[in-house]
């Protein structure tokens, strides 16, 4: 009986979201496409908006949104650590540098390209290289875990970190990679191509139909995240998350498991990657740095390891403060007081005292997955039991 | 009485096959690393024994730092990200003292007494900050799951490059040196004499941690906090002041880590935390984590290798330090999880 009940509930749900995720992007489409560029729009209204959400700054929360859904499966699913996610969104990038930019000028390979066939350079579908992109982010997902997977969590933690240290470096020196030019260097791939749509290509300032191609984007990986999740391998991940060492004992494969949330995250990390080129048009090795990868975690930790509507709100808050907010609110701040502080300066504290403060406060985040509160909140019951202040 | 029971039990099939591996592994990676050795004091011997020097002043450095990281996680199992951004503070706070504070521009009896003054409260500084940390953050967090500490020890860490970012702005900074740094020649060698200072003043410090870990009563708490925290506790042992303590030992360590480095090096930054503790870690790791030996030979080494890398002529040059670093990591913690001097433990159901 009860078990019928959750089931039904789990697909309710899951037709549920769909209604309101594109009431609210419809929402957002009308108005940075139609609403904006709109003559009758008060000067104040226009201003406000391009001050505080710009839609530049909207696109790239969104693309945002599509990694911390990949990271969520690795961390709050799968309970790993990993601290080197910026290496796919690195390699993400550079497939998109790579399969739709002049890039390789000595080439020139079409394949339903957006731009005419006497461009050189590999010129592929951005659709298709946004699917080259995720598998083989998802093979290096697959590459990194293999070794690496049976470590414990810190160790783990540290090789991830290692990773996503590498491959920057290596996109980073790339001009000269052992003699040939890999990704050209700190000068970065400059102008991918347009998106095709059927009708139109979009270039870097169509961001209100980027806006659509990015919603579909991160609905597409809410999509995955929440399948999954109520699936055989997303039970499989919770299991592990919460007790390794029982999970094996029931015959939850450790290995395939693990492996399979690095995939699907690091398939996440390429999407998000190709998208990001295309958002800003272009590739540059020095974006991709490990403050990336925290302020990602971060994202996932605010929001709520393991809730994709958390993670989503954590990704929103934080990449719109980081991208947007924060300076926003110093010209408003020093405009109206006179100061002059460098509002910019304080994203370090704001990542860090929010990790700190989550961690030491709401654990779950701000929107908890109700599992995990559960477990989160679990140890310190015992400590309490332990030490015998309860009966006392 | 067969001949099989009285044989010497040396594992099972499978401990020993990977024993062979490990064993062949490292004899081709010592060739690999030999003839490369080789290969580079035939074409210039003269600069090799002087990237050898660096490579070991540098290890020196590393070594104080990563006794923070083997301190703290062999007594609570965390590793503390924000333990290279206590090393830049004490960078950050070494300069100050030494140059704002008391105006020391050059080397001059003045400036030693200043040095030696700074070292006192540097180490005092690390010892205080990084108790703070402790109190404040993890103590509340011991017994939550592994990932509370981790990510709020990388909040941390953000927290003091924040304070950093603040205190020396966001550009690097060159500082005077206030210890002689007149180059010496040992046996054609050129050697700058703050390296041979840095060496009398680590050296001891380096010995002083090991005789109160290995010697005094405190150590001994220490050691066995750190094997069974609920038996100590039971023994007498106040568990909350011996992590406090052994929190302090590491941070005093690292701003001690900082002047030397700041007196070496004579920059400051501040994010040098972040590259410096990883490379520090990985010392730690290599050599195996929880063993203060261990975090000393690792740190010496990963200097030595990054030095030969960065200065050699046939090496991959400086472009690619962070690489090498990182690469040995990873093929350490997955060939060699317990590192070089580490032994093997095994989960206890």
């Amino acid at each position: 009986m009860s078990k019928k009940t959750s089931a039904n509930n789990v697909t309710k749900s899951h037709r549920k979201w769909i209604i309101g995720y594109s009431i609210a992007g419809a929402f957002l489409f009308a108005v940075y496409q139609f609403l904006l560029p709109w003559q009758g729009l008060p000067g104040g209204v226009y201003d406000a908006i391009y001050q505080w959400v710009p839609p530049a700054a909207i696109n790239e929360s969104l693309v945002y949104v599509i990694m911390a859904l990949g990271l969520n499966i690795v961390v709050g699913y799968a309970g790993l650590l990993d601290l080197g996610y910026v290496a796919f969104w690195a390699i993400g990038g550079y497939c998109a540098g790579w399969f739709m930019s002049e890039f390789f000028f000595f080439l020139n390979v079409h394949f339903l390209g957006s731009v005419t066939a006497d461009r050189p350079g590999i010129h592929i579908n951005f659709w298709l290289v946004l699917l080259i992109g995720g598998f083989i982010c998802a093979l290096f997902g697959i590459l990194i875990g293999a070794p690496t997977l049976r470590l414990k969590s810190d160790y783990l933690a540290l090789v991830t970190l290692g990773f996503g240290e590498i491959i920057p470096q290596v996109f980073f020196n790339g001009e000269d990679f052992f003699g040939y030019n890999i990704s050209n260097g700190t000068k970065g791939i400059v102008m991918v191509d347009p998106v095709p749509v059927g009708v139109k290509n979009l270039g870097p300032f169509d961001f209100g139909w980027k806006l659509l191609i990015f919603l579909l984007l991160a609905a597409v990986m809410v999509f995955i995240s929440l399948r999954l999740r109520s699936g055989r391998l997303g039970r499989a991940w919770l299991a592990i998350r919460e007790d390794e060492l029982a999970a094996s004992m029931m015959g939850v494969p450790l290995m395939r498991t693990k492996l399979a949330s690095y995939a699907v995250g690091a398939f996440a990390g390429g999407l998000g990657g190709v998208a990001f080129a295309t958002h800003v048009n272009g590739v540059y090795a020095e974006r991709f740095n490990f403050t990336i990868s925290i302020f990602l975690l971060a994202m996932v930790v605010l929001g709520g390891m393991g809730n994709v509507w958390g993670v989503i709100l954590g990704a929103f808050i934080l990449s719109w403060v980081n991208g947007n907010g924060l300076t926003a609110f110093g010209t408003f701040y020093n405009d109206k007081f006179g100061t002059s502080i460098d509002f910019a300066s304080f994203t370090f504290l704001l990542f860090g005292l929010v990790l700190i403060l989550m961690m030491l406060f709401k654990r779950e985040g701000l929107i908890p997955e109700s599992r995990l509160k559960l477990m989160l909140h679990e140890e310190e019951l015992d400590e309490v039991e332990a030490d015998g202040k309860e009966r006392a | 009485m067969s001949n099989a029971t009285t044989q010497k039990f040396k594992g099972t099939p499978g401990q020993i096959r990977n024993a062979r591996i490990e064993r062949a592994g490292a004899i081709v990676i010592g060739a690999i690393a030999l003839v490369w050795i080789l290969a580079n004091i035939i074409k210039s011997p003269e600069q090799f024994a002087q990237v050898t020097v660096l490579g070991l002043r540098n290890g020196l450095l590393y070594a104080l730092i990563a006794l923070g990281y083997t301190l703290v996680y062999g007594i609570i199992e965390l590793i503390n990200f924000a333990h290279g951004d206590l090393f830049m503070l004490g960078t950050l706070f070494s300069s100050y003292f030494l140059s704002v504070w008391l105006k020391q521009q050059n080397s001059s009896p003045t400036g030693w007494a200043a040095f030696a003054a700074c070292l006192l409260l540097v180490m005092v500084f690390g010892a205080v900050i990084n108790v703070l940390i402790e109190r404040l953050a993890y103590r509340r967090l011991r017994n939550a799951p592994r990932l509370a500490p981790l990510i709020t020890a990388v909040g941390m860490s953000f927290l003091l490059n924040f304070i950093g970012l603040k205190w020396n702005g966001s550009t690097p900074r060159q500082w005077p040196t206030v210890i002689p740094s007149f180059d010496v020649h040992i046996f054609g060698v050129r050697i700058n004499m703050v390296t041979i200072i840095l060496f009398f003043i680590g050296v001891p410090l380096l010995l002083g941690l090991n005789f109160i870990v290995n010697k005094t009563k405190q150590g001994k708490a220490m050691r066995a906090t750190a094997q069974d925290k609920d038996a100590a506790a039971l023994m007498g042992i106040n568990v909350n002041k011996t992590i406090a303590f052994t929190f302090a030992l590491g941070g005093a360590m690292a701003g001690a880590a900082g002047l030397f480095y700041q007196q070496a090096i004579g920059t400051t930054n501040y994010n040098l935390g972040f590259q410096l503790g990883l490379i520090a870690f990985t010392s730690a790791v290599l050599g195996g984590i929880g063993n203060l030996w261990g975090a000393v030979v690792g740190a010496l080494l990963i200097g030595l290798i990054q030095g030969l890398n960065d200065g050699l002529p046939i090496a991959l040059g400086q472009q690619w330090s962070q690489s090498v670093v990182f690469t040995i990591l990873i093929i350490i913690l997955v060939f060699k999880p317990a590192g070089l001097l580490g032994k093997v433990t095994t989960e206890k159901v």
